[in-house]
């Protein structure tokens, strides 16, 4: 009886006289934190495994002569605890003269300064002089690529950064050499960090040991101006903090969203930030005889608009890049129905399949937090790593808790966690769903599966066939319920799933890729490329409109160029790839005479003298809400039933440094490019 | 102690021989399947019988794969341990214990001698080539000390006559007797027994 009493209750832990309740399995320094009592710390962090190495957060309990570790010490019903008494403060006094003995005075030219967990917590804990009189230790800077800056004499050595790269990142491939005074924290023979997640570790360091080399003596954290918002460089919309000093963006880092990023960001979206400076277009250029010459705006808009007249609605086609925000996207769709009259518009540069007819059938529906709760997991023709870098590290995340099998079909080679790969062909699907394959029953006795199916599945001939199937196969298992959606769609593009709410796709019953069809068969005549750098069509005598922040592949054909302004550059709506509508705010200011882009579609508007319907961003923002919430709703469910088509599925190579124009013109990136691949030539073999 | 220093000259590949992996077999089989890393140590020990008593880069890798562990995981037991060596030692490697009981039964002069017969510095090879030496912390033979250890041999209770001699023989590349130098047997006290004396094999 008495058991089953003190089973039931909850059990309750005494931190400063102060009785908090906590949960099972807490540690001492978790439930501190819930008394409101602060402890310091270096080395634990609460999404990484406990080390317990640093000491920084002792703590006294009742009846221990010495005080203990409150990270790796769990907290037991009854427990008394103090964090505040001299005994503690005593201790941590020692400990931290003793992580000061060997750490450089260099505050003044370290980049950590400002931002730095040894530096905040010596003004509390910090003897005002050092006792210790000999020499002090030195170790020399380890290479770690293009990314890491280190200055190992700094390092306190809480392996944040080892535990990370092993637990986190999926790629044990940092490392503690030596013992005791002469620890080192290296790489395996300094070779570049493999990991689209390595520049994490630069967070994490709580000194300046590991720092950022692109970053490296550009500013101080407090002469930075910080602007939360969200990132483009993948679907995924990882919540950032853009620093900009005047108009430069000077570093961009991740802001804790436990539905989307956690706290980490891949190393693209950190490192792509320097090519907002380059390759910038910052006046309008109109083509002549071959040559672009710069213009003034009224001079390229009025040739616009004398050229838009010129051709048969019919002929004009609009074109929605990757980085394309929902403002830009819907006045853009706005103004091609209003003003021009076409309906000639597409979003899908990669050619893949899609069905709007439901929101569902082009979003990830199982949500990016929902995979930690899915027990199988089954990639069709995508590699999440490259991909959707933080995602892929949620399902390594997923899988290091559950143990839950994942297979692949089609091979991606290293994802960072182990899975299975089934074969690469569209007759295996046709086997999982008449239930033939093995594969099948599993998935039918799965609590709650997963089926990610990337662009690779859905481009080329059976990209219908292998959507609409599977999506068949689950409904028909009863795995699209409202709690628990199996069907998921790998975007790669921020824009996509907005673009494609907002009807920016030219498909009909029969065809699929009409638009396509069409600027193959020379049907259009005007080609306008709203930020759109991935193309793959001929120019031949088509007029095209670049309008875009970037001199990519876009402006490289253009016959007029419009500037416009980049993420970071413009209050924006995004949608990312799970349908999560999400906010990014203005950092900086578009450089020269580029402006906002539906600016330009408003003035475009005006000047053809059929104005939009919107003044103002407010205007425009209850528009677009409008649309958003409709399309949430009126969804048309219809099964389509496709026959089959055999064909193989060939995860496409992803240029993963290189993947829009922002990255193209980074020059951190082109050198991480390099780097991995140099990595591919030389052969060196994977570190697992 | 500072971090070893890798070899600059370094062999190609490295494989176990098929005695050493039959045996590497065995370790691994004493460990369940997801945890074959434990046996690293054993195969490091092998790997460095096997290899003139170090470990050249291309075996770290090896048992790194072998045991399907991050090379960064072996490298790190290598560096940690210093019975690995990762940079060539002679064919005899003396290791000096100046911990210190040692150090206080005159481990000084006997590092002196090393110095003067071996090589000046530590890990260098001695001029024909057969000898290095080095300083090492404890080796458990408090009792026997000054001692040091040469390959697999403990060599105790030495003075500097003692350490001249085993020295010179091993330059000459003969393995001396191993043991007390003062034929003590084993740990028992210098002048014979003390107490159990009428215990026959006390």
């Amino acid at each position: 009886m008495i058991n089953t009493y003190w089973r039931k209750t909850v059990p309750k832990i005494i931190i400063n006289n102060k009785e908090v309740e906590f949960e099972e399995g807490m540690t001492v320094l978790q439930a501190c934190e819930l008394a409101g009592a602060e402890i310091p710390r270096f080395c634990y962090h609460e999404r990484l495994s406990i080390a317990g190495n640093c000491r920084m957060c002792l703590v006294e309990m009742e009846n221990s002569p010495k005080p203990i570790a409150s990270c790796a010490m769990p907290a037991t019903n009854g427990m008394k605890i103090k964090t505040n008494t001299l005994f503690v403060d005593k201790a941590r006094k020692g400990v931290m003269e003793f992580l000061l003995a060997n750490h450089p005075l260099d505050c003044p030219v370290c980049d950590q300064g400002g931002e730095c967990d040894l530096q905040d917590q010596s003004l509390l804990y910090g003897f005002d002089h050092s006792r210790y009189t000999e020499n002090k230790r030195q170790v020399n800077e380890k290479y770690m690529g293009p990314l890491i800056k280190t200055e190992m004499t700094r390092c306190i050595h809480c392996t944040r950064c080892i535990r990370f790269a092993t637990e986190v990142a999926g790629i044990p491939e940092l490392g503690a050499i030596g013992r005791g005074e002469d620890m080192e924290i290296t790489t395996y023979l300094e070779k570049s960090m493999e990991s689209e997640l390595s520049a994490n570790v630069i967070d994490l360091c709580p000194v300046g040991a590991l720092t950022s080399k692109p970053y490296a003596f550009e500013s101080r954290p407090w002469d930075l101006k910080k602007t939360e918002t969200i990132d483009v460089m993948d679907a995924v919309g990882s919540n950032i903090r853009v620093d900009t000093y005047g108009w430069e963006v000077k570093r961009v880092l991740p802001r804790v969203n436990e539905d989307i990023n956690e706290e980490w960001i891949s190393d693209k979206t950190r490192y792509a930030c320097d090519g907002l400076l380059k390759q910038r277009l910052d006046t309008p250029y109109i083509r002549e005889n071959g040559r672009l010459r710069k213009s003034s705006w009224d001079q390229a808009l009025k040739l616009l608009i004398i050229k838009l007249k010129s051709f048969n609605p019919n002929e004009i086609a609009g074109l929605v890049g990757d980085l394309a925000d929902l403002e830009m996207i819907y006045s853009f769709k706005s103004f091609f129905e209003k003003c021009i009259g076409s309906t000639n518009l597409e979003c899908r540069q990669d050619r893949i399949y899609i069905n709007p007819q439901e929101r569902m059938n082009y979003i990830f529906n199982s949500t990016i937090s929902g995979i930690e709760d899915s027990d199988f997991i089954l990639l069709v023709g995508t590699n999440p790593r490259l991909e959707a870098t933080i995602l892929n590290a949620r399902i390594r995340k997923a899988y290091i808790k559950n143990k839950l099998k994942i297979y692949s079909i089609g091979d991606v080679g290293d994802l960072t966690y182990p899975y299975q790969n089934i074969g690469s062909n569209t007759s295996i699907i046709k086997e999982i769903v008449s239930g033939s394959h093995e594969i099948s029953n599993k998935i039918k006795k799965a609590k709650k599966p997963m089926i990610i199916i990337g662009d690779s599945a859905l481009y080329g001939k059976s990209g219908k066939y292998v959507f609409e199937t599977l999506k068949n196969f689950l409904s028909d298992n009863n795995f699209i319920k409202k709690n628990w959606n199996a069907l998921n769609i790998l975007t790669q593009q921020a824009s996509r799933v907005g673009a494609i709410d907002f009807g920016v796709y030219s498909v009909n019953e029969t065809e699929n890729f009409s638009f396509f069809n069409k600027v193959d068969n020379d049907d259009f005549k005007l080609i306008y490329l709203l930020g759109a750098d991935n193309i793959n069509f001929d120019k031949k005598n088509k007029f095209i409109v670049y309008q875009g922040s970037h001199g990519d592949k876009g402006a490289e054909i253009a016959d007029i160029i419009l500037p416009g302004a980049a993420y970071t550059e413009k209050n924006g709506l995004f949608v990312n790839l799970e349908g999560k509508l999400q906010s990014a705010y203005k950092a900086s200011y578009p450089p020269g005479d580029a402006r906002e882009d539906w600016i330009i579609f408003k003035d475009l508007a005006n000047m053809m003298k059929k104005p939009l319907g919107f003044n103002n961003i407010k205007h425009l923002r209850e528009s677009i809400n409008k649309q958003i919430q409709s399309k949430i709703k009126n969804g048309v469910k219809k099964n389509i039933e496709v026959d089959f088509i055999e064909e193989n599925i060939s995860v496409k190579p992803i240029d993963y440094y290189y993947t829009n124009s922002i990255a193209r013109s980074s020059k951190v990136m082109s050198e991480c490019r390099q780097i991995s691949k140099r990595f591919l030539f030389t052969g060196i073999e994977k570190a697992s | 102690m500072s971090i070893k220093k890798i070899s600059k000259i370094q062999p190609e590949s490295f494989e176990l021989s098929k005695d050493n992996l039959l045996e590497a077999e065995n370790e691994i089989k004493k460990y369940p399947n997801d945890r074959k890393a434990s046996a690293i140590l054993a195969l490091l020990f092998l790997v460095q019988k096997q290899n003139d008593n170090w470990l050249p880069l291309a075996a770290i890798k090896y048992v790194a794969k072998f045991l399907g562990v991050p090379y960064i995981q072996v490298y790190e037991v290598s560096t940690f341990y210093s019975m690995f060596n990762l940079s060539p030692v002679g064919k005899y490697f003396v290791q000096v214990c100046t911990t210190t009981p040692c150090m206080m039964k005159g481990s000084k002069k006997i590092l002196d001698i090393c110095k003067k017969y071996i090589s000046k510095n530590p890990h260098e090879l001695s001029e024909n080539k057969l000898c290095s030496w080095t300083e090492v912390e404890c080796l458990g033979a408090c009792v026997n000390a000054p001692m040091m250890q040469i390959n697999q041999d403990y060599f105790e209770d030495l003075d500097e006559n003692s350490t001249e001699e085993i020295i010179q023989t091993l330059l000459e590349d003969k393995l001396p007797k191993p043991g007390s130098a003062k034929n003590r047997k084993n740990t028992a006290p210098e002048k014979g027994k003390t107490t159990l004396l009428e215990v026959k094999n006390a």
